[in-house]
């Protein structure tokens, strides 16, 4: 019944920065702008010395393969014959399936520790699912291996062979590890981090718009979902980010549960492999330089994927409602 | 009000002193990860041999040893495989100096976890997936006692790169004229069917974990984790089991035709007691060194490594070399120089 008091309602959500446009500005401020100017085209150098370093290291494979290194699914070092779409396949697909699981469970949680939740239970909740994200990833891994894998080949494979098997993404052997395998390993690893971020999103929303919701009549959901998400809106797009971030880069979890296979298959029984994981398990016995090329090639579309995917994303959001709060020029 | 500055000059200057003088010489090294624990053991128990040497060796693969001594930006580098010609043409007057050995094994996980016996063909076809089933009549006929069930042979193998895979692949490219054809040897190859596990202990989860599995791990490995292993029949028609003997045999069965720059493959080796799977690992050193002090340093450990050092690898689970071997590096530690002049003779 309690309308939910001011629980920090700490400034999360940033006004724009008043320019300094004063023309008598102190000299400290000058030296301010400087500073902070400076900073920001540091940030913009590295980024864009990433990229020319990595397009500079892949070049040979650039020129050896062409746009063909994004299409073909051959990936055979002895041979000198490489092709990065299995990996890009499985990233993708493997963050898309984690997404899926994590974003409705995130943000159900995050509302519940918001808005719902008895006082006294939040913050032991919200402490316990900040630990989760302090998890190191190799140690997810390991839990996939043990727990996760065999109760995936044991239980749940089958049983969604058995029943959903006419549907190609439930056919073939089960061998616990794969896709599926990976997407949940991810959904779990990202849960936190969305979890938390939107939690913090949610208790910035001012208690005033839930008042004003509540008294208009509107029920808890109502008030809700009108006046603290659409409100929160970008806030939250930016948490979901985070995680889909996290998913496409992350490594040495998915490498221990995918099955570091470079095909692309329709079922989520098989085993698949992701750019990260590719190029944290061949780097270091790479010899020829071709080889070496290729797998920075990979990292750079693995860069490139990331940017566009948030882009995308961004873009969707623009696109459903309009410039989001926050969005400026 | 400037304190911070002064801070931060002060400790900018404590930066620029010179180290305190220890006058010890450092010698970088860096590649293969399968030898580390007998390196780093040889590296302490040499401290007490030359206080005078300190060595710091980064276990970072073996393609990066080789890429990072053709650059000269280590004083050594180590691999797992011997360098390919070209590789070799682009380093200069490289030394491949064989330092110990280790062994390559087959591990699987079926009821009761029966001694299996494997030829090398029916190896070849497992891994090629051409042999998908355990009571297969060509693993029956070579286990006719096994109790051997009707169930896929779920293949494993090592996602990362690794010389653990080259001297698995190489051997299956010696005895099988389709795997040379279709895959070939290398540290990663195109496997024709399989899972990938992280390193040692991926293969050795996954194949634990999966009833039905088939994988290969390095002999230390399987023999710390007691994985059962299968004995494979090696060239004089032996089935042998791998051990630390079996592997070491393997050396001397290649001893008699061994080549000038030790550059050899010791997969599917002459000798009765041979087991078929083993391989050297290699130091790699320049013949001609560039400073008199390193060079010295450089010679003298590596002597003492194939000598006294060749008693610490079996408690570490390596293969010792077999004495052949180590009077023919004898001759080529000897060709070592500085400027012409060669060490060895300058120091015993």
């Amino acid at each position: 019944m309690a309308s939910t008091p001011g629980v920090g309602t700490a400034g999360r959500l940033s006004s724009p920065p008043r320019a300094i446009s004063s023309p008598r500005v102190a000299r400290g401020d000058r030296l301010f702008a400087l500073v902070v100017k400076s900073a920001v085209w540091f940030v913009v150098a590295l980024a864009v010395g990433l990229v020319a370093a990595l397009a500079w290291e892949s070049s040979g494979a650039m020129r050896a393969f062409g746009a063909r290194f994004l299409v073909t699914t051959t990936w055979d070092p002895v041979a000198g014959e490489f092709g990065a779409l299995p990996f890009i396949y499985g990233t993708l697909v493997s963050s898309a399936l984690a997404m899926l699981i994590a974003v409705p469970l995130s943000l159900g949680a995050a509302i519940y520790l918001a808005e719902i939740a008895p006082f006294w239970i939040r913050p032991p909740i919200a402490f316990l699912i900040e630990m989760l994200a302090a998890v190191p990833s190799v140690v997810y891994g390991l839990w996939g291996i043990f727990v996760l894998i065999p109760w995936l080949r044991d239980w749940v494979q089958p049983f969604l062979g058995a029943r959903l098997g006419f549907l190609p993404l439930f056919q073939g052997p089960s061998y616990g590890v794969g896709m599926m395998a990976a997407g949940l390993i991810l959904a779990i690893m990202v849960i936190p981090y969305i979890t938390s971020v939107s939690r913090e999103v949610l208790l910035a929303v001012p208690n005033t718009q839930r008042e004003a919701a509540l008294g208009l009549g509107a029920t808890r959901w109502e008030a809700t979902r009108v006046a603290v998400l659409r409100y929160g809106r970008s806030g939250l797009i930016g948490a979901v980010l985070l995680g889909l971030g996290r998913a496409l880069g992350e490594t040495m979890a998915v490498t221990m549960v995918i099955g570091n296979r470079p095909e692309v298959a329709a079922s989520l029984f098989a085993p698949g492999y992701t750019m990260a994981s590719v190029i944290a398990n061949e780097f270091t016995e790479a010899t020829s330089d071709l080889y070496v090329s290729a797998l920075v090639e990979i990292g750079l579309i693995l860069l490139l994927v990331t940017v566009v995917v948030n882009a995308l994303a961004r873009l969707l959001v623009w696109s459903v409602g309009g410039p989001a709060r926050g969005a400026r020029h | 009000m400037h304190r911070w500055l002064i801070g931060l000059g002060l400790f900018l200057a404590v930066g620029w002193l010179p180290q305190p003088a220890g006058a010890q010489l450092l010698m970088n090294g860096a590649g293969a990860t399968f030898p580390y624990p007998i390196y780093s053991k040889w590296f302490e128990e040499y401290t007490k041999v030359d206080p005078s040497v300190r060595f710091n060796y980064q276990s970072i693969g073996s393609g990066g040893g080789i890429r990072q001594i053709t650059e000269r930006t280590v004083d050594f580098g180590a691999t797992d495989g011997p360098m390919t010609d070209a590789q070799l043409q682009k380093a200069g007057d490289l030394l491949h100096i064989p330092t110990v050995l280790g062994a390559v094994v087959a591990t699987y996980n079926l009821p009761g976890n029966p001694a299996l016996k494997f030829t090398g063909d029916v190896l070849a076809d497992i891994f090629l997936g051409k042999i998908t089933k355990w009571n297969d009549d060509r693993i029956k006929a070579l286990n006719p006692s096994a109790n051997l069930p009707a169930q896929p042979i779920v293949v494993v193998h090592r996602s990362d790169g690794s010389g653990t895979t080259y001297i698995f692949v190489d051997y299956l490219s010696k005895i099988s004229g389709e795997w040379e054809q279709k895959v070939g040897r290398g540290t990663s190859v195109n496997w024709p069917v399989g899972l990938g596990g992280k390193g040692n202990e991926g293969v050795a989860g996954q194949v634990k974990n999966a009833p039905g599995s088939f994988g290969y791990v390095e002999l230390a490995y399987a023999i710390t984790n007691k994985l059962p292993v299968a004995s494979i029949r090696n060239q004089a028609g032996k089935f042998v089991e791998p051990t630390i003997e079996s592997t070491t045999a393997a050396a001397a069965g290649a001893a008699s035709n061994m080549p000038a720059d030790f550059r050899v493959s010791l997969t599917n080796p002459q000798g009765a007691e041979a087991y078929p799977i083993a391989s050297f690992t290699w130091l790699l050193v320049y013949r001609d060194q560039q400073s008199q002090e390193k060079g010295v340093a450089l010679a003298k450990f590596l002597w003492w490594a194939i000598h006294d050092g060749q008693k610490y690898p079996s408690s570490l689970l390596y293969a010792p070399l077999p004495a052949p071997v180590v009077k023919q590096i004898e001759v080529a530690l000897k060709k070592m120089t500085v400027g012409g002049k060669p060490l060895i003779a300058a120091t015993q």
